[in-house]
């Protein structure tokens, strides 16, 4: 496992919503970070942040305070922030949803080939790699179908295979057993930990399912928003 | 990879009945411009049918359309001696009910002389009036077949022929008969009527009276210099075929045209709303791919052409459906339903504004979509 370099680096983030007399702190002083190659768990109760921090780190919710690093570029930093944040979505990051969120009026190699024609690669070609990572996450029986059509277990390596597309350097999960049961949850897991080996990306992963705590190369607790214990 | 298309062919029932019903709001829009255009056809339809190039009518009147107009027979002779006229022909014009084998029928009744203007242009069956009586020439709106028999101020008449788009103003179709036959049904009194006009010293039986010549100019002929000459009759008044078009289209169908103008613009104002919401709905129906997309990186420009891709399609679905909805049923029509390439190229490129302007409500709301939507159950 390599850990010399962070791919994700959170150094004293905080979160506020609201102002004045409403503000509700919802992160504070938040430091962690994801080396390549590792996968990282993010654990807590309902309300202690988790979601928050995740939506931080995937540049769709602006901290009140801190400084994110994506891959040695600055994302935050008090008063920087990166321009073009999509375009730092498309390129770098991967998202696994709790409900895969795959597009149901594409097909399952469609919805992979998207993110790639996205970044502009020739419709072709974005679907020859789509067939290559469907074969990969062993789904690649399935390519043509609909999304109604496949089981959540299917369903779910089809959205990795999304998230994978771009051979980002961080994935980002937000509770993405949450809808399988045990066996299949063990198994998505275990591809996880196989790509983050094989494409060196970090990935961290929301979750609250007790079943899959042993996957995990390290456990970060969040308690009001804070970091509860970091193992 | 085209989204729009994509999603559509997913919802590919639900686009279809959409735009079926979008496509039965249209006609009804694309119908009322025909009929808009069909009022001033029709009101033009006898001038052009005619070819002439001057109205002589009594005076002090904008006769036969516009105002009732009665001249003596001669005066036809009268013009036709003018220089620059090369044919004139007496015409009388008044409206009846008719009882037809169908039923009673209202038409406009012209009356005129074979072989000089003021009949048909065109014959489409049958043929046109001859010297016997009692014949008549009636435009296919009548639905008289050939050789019907119809009774007409009490005398009978035999359909010989019928023509096709001669209506009046009003849109009761043209029949044409002798101007004899014609004279005495308009003018001639009935016996007892015309025992108490003589008695009473006035004349009971002349009917030479006319509503109007109807006069074809040499080519070299100025139509305005002509009516000047006409004009000199005091007795007379001359309007060209110019003015009698303008007169017809901006005295004695006005109000038709402005109460349809003004109902087709209601009817586009209503199609504007309602298409602007099936957008708005459509794109909300989308609101959690839309919060993936955004998550996953795309530009708003994919956004924005998903929105107005779908705006745009749905529109010429729905016109297409409108199209043929309006042309297969516009013979049901009791009056005209005039459309004409230019008229459905300006629907369209309406029907075009609307869709555009409609989807810039929902691509506002889309891209106000947080990414953050697509998380969470």
């Amino acid at each position: 496992m390599e850990t010399d370099a962070p791919l994700v680096r959170v150094e004293g983030l905080g979160k506020t919503f609201g102002t004045g007399e409403a503000a509700v702190p919802a992160l504070a002083d938040v430091t962690l970070q994801v080396a390549a190659g590792e996968v990282v768990g993010l654990r807590g109760p309902s309300g202690s942040g988790k979601s928050t921090l995740l939506n931080i780190i995937a540049c769709i919710l602006e901290p009140s305070a801190g400084r994110l690093r994506l891959g040695g570029e600055t994302v935050w930093d008090g008063a920087y922030r990166v321009a073009d944040l999509r375009r730092l979505r498309r390129e770098r990051i991967g998202f696994i949803f709790q409900f895969h969120n795959l597009l149901p009026f594409l097909t399952a190699v469609d919805n992979v080939a998207l993110a790639m024609t996205l970044l502009g690669t020739e419709l072709a070609a974005a679907r020859a790699r789509a067939r290559a990572l469907l074969d990969y996450l062993q789904v690649g029986r399935r390519a043509e179908a609909m999304p109604a059509r496949l089981s959540g277990g299917e369903a779910q390596r089809v959205a990795i295979a999304r998230a994978l597309a771009n051979r980002p350097r961080v994935i980002l999960a937000d509770e993405p057993t949450a809808a399988l049961d045990s066996e299949r949850a063990r198994v998505v897991m275990d591809l996880l930990r196989q790509v983050a080996q094989d494409q060196q990306a970090a990935i961290l992963v929301v979750t609250h399912d007790e079943k899959i705590f042993d996957r995990f190369d390290r456990m970060i607790a969040l308690r009001d928003g804070r970091i509860e214990a970091a193992g | 990879m085209n989204l729009a298309f994509a999603d559509i062919r997913h919802r590919l029932g639900r686009f279809l009945m959409t735009c079926v019903g979008l496509g039965l709001l249209m006609a009804v829009a694309l119908s009322m411009v025909g009929i808009y255009q069909g009022v001033v056809a029709e009101a033009l339809a006898l001038t052009r049918s005619l070819r002439a190039d001057l109205w002589v009518v009594e005076s002090g009147t904008r006769g036969p359309f516009a105002e009732a107009s009665r001249i003596p027979g001669d005066v036809r002779e009268m013009i036709a001696r003018v220089p620059g006229v090369d044919a004139a022909g007496a015409i009388t014009l008044r409206t009846a009910e008719m009882r037809a084998p169908q039923g009673l029928l209202r038409a406009q009744v012209m009356g005129y002389e074979p072989g000089r203007p003021g009949g048909p242009a065109a014959i489409e069956s049958g043929r046109g009036l001859g010297g016997a009586r009692f014949e008549m020439v009636a435009d296919a709106r009548a639905r008289l077949p050939l050789g019907a028999m119809v009774t007409l101020g009490g005398d009978r008449y035999r359909v010989v022929g019928t023509t096709r788009g001669l209506v009046a103003s009003g849109g009761d179709p043209l029949v044409f008969i002798q101007l004899r036959d014609s004279q005495e049904l308009q003018f001639k009194l009935a016996p007892p009527a015309a025992r108490r006009a003589l008695a009473a010293g006035s004349s009971a039986g002349g009917t030479d009276t006319i509503n109007a010549v109807v006069a074809q100019l040499s080519p070299a002929a100025d139509p305005d210099a002509v009516a000047e000459t006409v004009r000199r009759w005091k007795h007379l008044a001359a309007l060209t075929d110019a003015e009698q078009g303008e007169l017809l289209t901006r005295s004695v169908v006005n109000r038709a045209r402005v109460q349809l103008g003004m109902f087709t613009v209601v009817l586009l104002f209503v199609s504007a709303v309602i298409i602007t919401l099936i957008i708005y709905t459509m794109t909300m129906d989308k609101l959690r791919e839309i919060a993936t997309l955004k998550l996953i990186g795309a530009p708003d420009r994919t956004i924005v052409g998903l929105v107005l891709q779908q705006a745009m399609l749905l529109g010429v679905a729905g016109y297409a459906a409108a199209i043929a909805i309006v042309f297969m049923t516009r013979g049901l029509f009791p009056r005209t339903v005039a459309l004409g390439p230019a008229e459905v190229a300006m629907m369209a490129g309406v029907i075009g504004g609307i869709c555009i302007l409609g989807s810039l409500a929902s691509i506002r709301a889309a891209l106000r979509i947080e990414p953050q939507q697509a998380l969470g159950g």
